[in-house]
């Protein structure tokens, strides 16, 4: 896959779909290509994290520990990101991802992510609105269990 | 240390002094006959009447011209004869001069080894560097003519005054009428220029004080933006050389106009004097002619005498400043380093270390220690805790004898240790302090400190080499300086308990384990390159490691991980550069970063029709840098990633894409092309992914790089170490040997994984301890710089428990490592020790291990807890 092809793949994702196209090839000429073999731990839940990828063939699988084991919670395919949390803010990874099959992958590192924000408010508005939207999504689901909750 | 110059001139050469004399005055004949010949040539032999000739010379007759001849003849062998005792007279002077210059400068040196420690706090670094170094360098000079040179011209002086006395009494006191006056004011006035001369020597060495404080505190002067006050200090004592210089030269030039003036004033005296007599008719014309040329004469003497006056004053002052600075009070006795005991006893398992009375005071409030009694015996561990200025800093350094008690005594086995020779101290018992040094030299020559007492044995020598030693320490002697040779092997294995050089680096490997440096030195000695004819056994195995990674990576499907170096393919992973050469380079003559520079490499592009593809990749890959990094911040991080344009460059590339954009590479300046050349060698497929460098210029790449290697020229033989599938490459390290390849771009892990599969190889042929050993060879940077602090603190207690000592001292010699390192470590080196252990430790939980602690507080020991003796 060539430059010109990752740009267009970064340009799938949400988070970029408005930035100018010469941040996008800086991004994607600044990221390294990272290929996982078959059962790879991409991250691990807990651990710190330095890097978002955007998947760019393979699939992705999302784990969390709960007390009664690992459960998936999602499963992440090509022009996908994922690991964003962690490079936004200083927490640990809060999911575990794993490939069965192997996957590629741009790998965004949290210092070029930065600098990118830096570099364009309209990629930090577009990420507050994602932010935003997951946030109210996750209420969502909280009012729903709550109600769930106070029915039984 | 002699006070003067000249006692330390007459003790140690006064009978080349007396010599270089004898030889000027001989050699003052022959001055003289050289006018004289000039003067017959002229007036005999060119002018002579013919009634004059035939001239009978020792019996044989000559004619006119064959008597021009002789004269000429004679006149060139004089000539030659004046060169030749000036030359062989300067030898021996610069000679005499070096020789008393170096037995000054290591007089010097071996001060500085014997200065009490508590002096170092008060001279600084950049105060006695260059007094050893610059300072005395003009004594060399001067030290050839401190004889020679006076007693000549006063000679000289000697013989025109007599010649003046026996013309005429009158006008010969009329010549010297000046002396008296001269002789009483000069040195009046060169007194205060003497003063001034100090007061210059000590300014200057402020400066290099605070030059070199300003380097030690470098990060204190930028953190605290003080360097305009820095700058402002150093300003002010330039200042104060510029007084100082100024009113010196001031001085210098009355000194000289008084002279001149009464040099002047002498003639003036003839012609008055000698002018009122010849008219008187009591001197003949003839007579006040003759007078006056020999004055003429004498005059240039005494100007060399005056002159050498003031060189001699300025050597004295130079000399006596340099010597008064390296004789502080409390020096070890120089015998109790320089003589060899006969034997040197082992400190007794069973002897009493017995500290009594001990204090040290370092000034008049600051006393550390103060009536401090303690007794243990030589095999015990002790530790010794107590909160910091408290004592405990101090008592280990007394201890060692690194500072001398001012009252009480430190005694073992009876003996009270401050008569003890340095080498009983320094090869029976160890110490390492919380900042112990290591030498700009190799992990191994820092471990064998310790072991290096005196030269043990002569290396193999053939015969030149042997006279070549020989002819080295004559020299040596005739300059008292020693006589022991650096090249022999010093390192005494018998201490190490080794039997020679080989297990010696066993015995190490072992001492590395007790300080839990092993690892360290593994990867030390992987990173590193060997020497093949060394170490072929480890060549070998690296060779088959080679192998063995290769089968392993294919087993395990893992050969992604690692691309290989294929004569016959092009390397993704690489940069076109390494490509193209496809070795290490060696030496000078060749540079990755200028390859587009280069004649040869040129050419060969040329051959495989390149260079234009070549020029257009980099016009393409520019373009692309120049569009993106445009508004990027030149300090960008970014920039050191895409390593292949910098920051500053990219307006130099603009210009060039320009020119590019309107007609072709050849618009374009020598150096324009090779900043576009230079873009594509750095360029790595894998990792940039530009798609610029396709399968068919890959394939040329390939192609020329067979007609690299095969044309190679004569001055680049041997400036590169091709890559070879089957031979070990001296140049790279023993890793990049056995990975034989690039570890390929963007594989999650590769490298850790790579780096494991390595390590499996390597025990898997038992090469570990191999490479450990090569790790040795590890060389650790100025002051361990290339360590870190806790690595620099291993490598210390290393070097004690090398020598294996019966006292080890240790002074909070754990302090850079984090608090597990230093529980491991202290266990191990305790158990390691094979004599006792005197610890100051700075973590009484540690104390547990020991058999006995001591605690001290306010410079007196408070309490002892455990100890067989009680």
């Amino acid at each position: 896959m060539s430059l010109a092809e990752e740009v267009e793949l970064l340009r799938g994702i949400p988070l970029f779909e408005r930035m100018d196209a010469s941040k996008l090839k800086l991004l994607a000429i600044s990221s390294d290509r990272v290929t996982f073999r078959p059962n790879a731990v991409m991250m691990k839940q807990g651990d710190d994290g330095d890097a978002a990828y955007v998947i760019i063939n393979g699939k992705g699988q999302v784990l969390i520990d709960t007390p009664g084991g690992e459960i998936q919670v999602a499963e992440m395919g090509a022009g996908q990101i994922v690991g964003e949390i962690a490079i936004l803010i200083d927490i640990p990874r809060t999911a575990t991802v794993k490939t069965a099959d192997g996957l590629t992958a741009l790998k965004i590192s949290k210092e070029n992510f930065i600098r990118l924000l830096h570099g364009s408010p309209q990629v930090a508005v577009e990420i507050i609105r994602v932010l935003a939207s997951r946030l109210e999504n996750t209420n969502a689901q909280l009012r729903e269990a709550v109600s769930a909750a106070q029915k039984d | 240390m002699d006070r003067s110059i000249y006692g330390f001139i007459f003790r140690h050469s006064k009978a080349q002094q007396v010599f270089l004399l004898a030889i000027t005055c001989a050699a003052f004949p022959f001055i003289y006959l050289q006018p004289d010949l000039v003067k017959r040539i002229v007036n005999d032999a060119i002018g002579g009447s013919v009634s004059d000739f035939p001239k009978d010379i020792m019996s044989f007759e000559f004619e006119q011209v064959a008597y021009l001849v002789l004269m000429c003849c004679a006149f060139l062998v004089i000539v030659l004869i004046n060169g030749a005792f000036k030359y062989y007279i300067n030898v021996s002077k610069g000679r005499l001069g070096e020789r008393m210059l170096r037995r000054l400068r290591y007089t010097l040196y071996g001060r500085v080894l014997r200065f009490p420690q508590p002096h170092f706090k008060r001279v600084s670094q950049g105060e006695i560097i260059p007094m050893i170094t610059q300072e005395v360098e003009p004594l060399g000079g001067f030290i050839g003519d401190a004889l020679a040179q006076p007693v000549f011209q006063a000679g000289m002086l000697i013989t025109f005054l007599t010649f003046i006395i026996v013309q005429d009494l009158y006008m010969g006191l009329a010549a010297i009428a000046m002396f008296p006056i001269q002789g009483f004011i000069i040195p009046k006035l060169q007194r205060k220029v003497n003063a001034l001369g100090k007061q210059r020597v000590q300014a200057v060495r402020r400066v290099s004080e605070r030059i070199s404080e300003s380097i030690n505190g470098i990060q204190e002067v930028r953190a605290n933006d003080a360097s305009n006050l820095m700058r402002a200090e150093f300003a002010s004592h330039l200042g104060r050389i510029y007084a100082i210089r100024y009113e010196i030269y001031h001085r210098k030039f009355v000194i000289k106009f008084i002279n001149n003036f009464l040099a002047q004033f002498t003639p003036f005296l003839f012609y008055l004097i000698g002018g009122y007599l010849a008219i008187q008719g009591d001197l003949s014309i003839g007579a006040l002619i003759g007078v006056i040329s020999a004055h003429k004469d004498m005059n240039a003497p005494w100007k060399e005498l005056l002159a050498f006056y003031q060189q001699y004053m300025d050597a004295k002052i130079k000399y006596e400043q340099v010597v008064e600075q390296f004789d502080p009070p409390g020096m070890l006795d120089e015998k109790l380093q320089l003589e060899e005991p006969e034997t040197v006893p082992a400190i007794q398992p069973d002897a009493e270390v017995a500290v009594q009375n001990l204090t040290y005071q370092e000034d008049e409030t600051t006393i550390p220690i103060q009536s401090f009694n303690l007794s243990f015996r030589a095999n015990e561990k002790l530790a010794v805790i107590g909160a910091a200025g408290g004592g405990k800093d101090e008592f280990p350094m007394l201890l060692a004898r690194l500072l001398a008690p001012t009252g009480g005594r430190v005694a073992i086995g009876g003996q009270d240790i401050k008569d003890w020779p340095e080498a009983y101290l320094g090869r029976r018992m160890a110490y390492v302090g919380p900042a112990a040094y290591l030498f700009s030299d190799s992990v191994r020559a820092n471990l064998t400190f310790g072991l290096k007492h005196r030269p043990l044995r002569e290396p193999e020598l053939d015969e030149d080499a042997k006279r070549d030693r020989t002819d080295r320490l004559a020299e040596n002697a005739r300059a008292g300086n020693t006589e022991e040779d650096f090249d022999d092997d010093w390192v005494d294995y018998e201490a190490l308990g080794a039997d020679g050089p080989v297990d010696a680096d066993e015995k190490l490997i072992d001492v590395l384990a007790h300080v839990d440096l092993t690892r360290d030195v593994y990867s030390f000695g992987l990173r590193g390159a060997i020497d093949p004819a060394k170490r072929p056994a480890l060549a070998e195995q690296a060779l088959e490691a080679r192998k063995r990674l290769n089968g392993r990576l294919e087993e395990e499907n893992l050969h992604d991980l690692v691309e290989p170096y294929d004569p016959e393919s092009y390397n993704a992973n690489a940069t076109l550069g390494e490509n193209l050469l496809f070795g290490t380079i060696v030496a000078g003559g060749l540079d990755m970063e200028t390859l587009g520079d280069h004649a040869y490499v040129l050419d060969v592009l040329g051959q495989v029709e390149l260079t234009d593809d070549l020029l257009r990749i980099g016009n393409e890959a520019a373009a692309l840098m120049v569009e993106l990094f445009a508004d990027v911040e030149p300090g960008d991080p970014m920039f050191e990633q895409y390593g292949f344009i910098k920051a500053e460059a990219l307006p130099d590339y603009q210009t060039i894409l320009t020119k590019m954009a309107r007609g072709s590479a050849d618009s374009l300046s020598e150096q324009e092309r090779a900043m576009l050349l230079a873009i594509p060698f750095k360029l790595i497929p894998a990792r940039h992914r530009l798609g610029l460098i396709t399968d068919d210029i890959r394939e040329r790449v390939v192609q020329a790089r067979k007609i690299f290697r095969e044309n190679l020229p004569e001055d680049l033989a041997g400036a590169i170490e091709f890559f070879d599938p089957a031979r070990y490459n001296a140049a790279a390290s023993v890793q990049d040997n056995i990975l034989f390849g690039k570890i390929a771009y963007g594989e999650a892990d590769g490298p850790e994984t790579v780096g494991r599969m390595i390590d499996e190889v390597v025990e898997e042929l038992s090469m570990r301890h191999d490479i450990v050993a090569a790790g040795l060879d590890f060389q650790v940077g100025i002051g361990g710089s290339r360590l870190s602090g806790a690595q620099r603190q291993k490598i210390a207690i290393a070097r004690a428990l090398a020598k294996r000592p019966d006292i080890l001292v240790l002074n909070a010699a754990t302090d850079a490592m984090d608090s597990r390192t230093r529980a491991a470590l202290t266990a191990s080196v305790l158990e390691a020790a094979p004599g006792g252990v005197v610890w100051s430790i700075g973590d009484p939980d540690q104390a547990e291990a020991f058999d006995r602690v001591a605690e001290v507080e306010g410079g007196r020991v408070a309490n002892v807890t455990g100890g067989a003796a009680g």
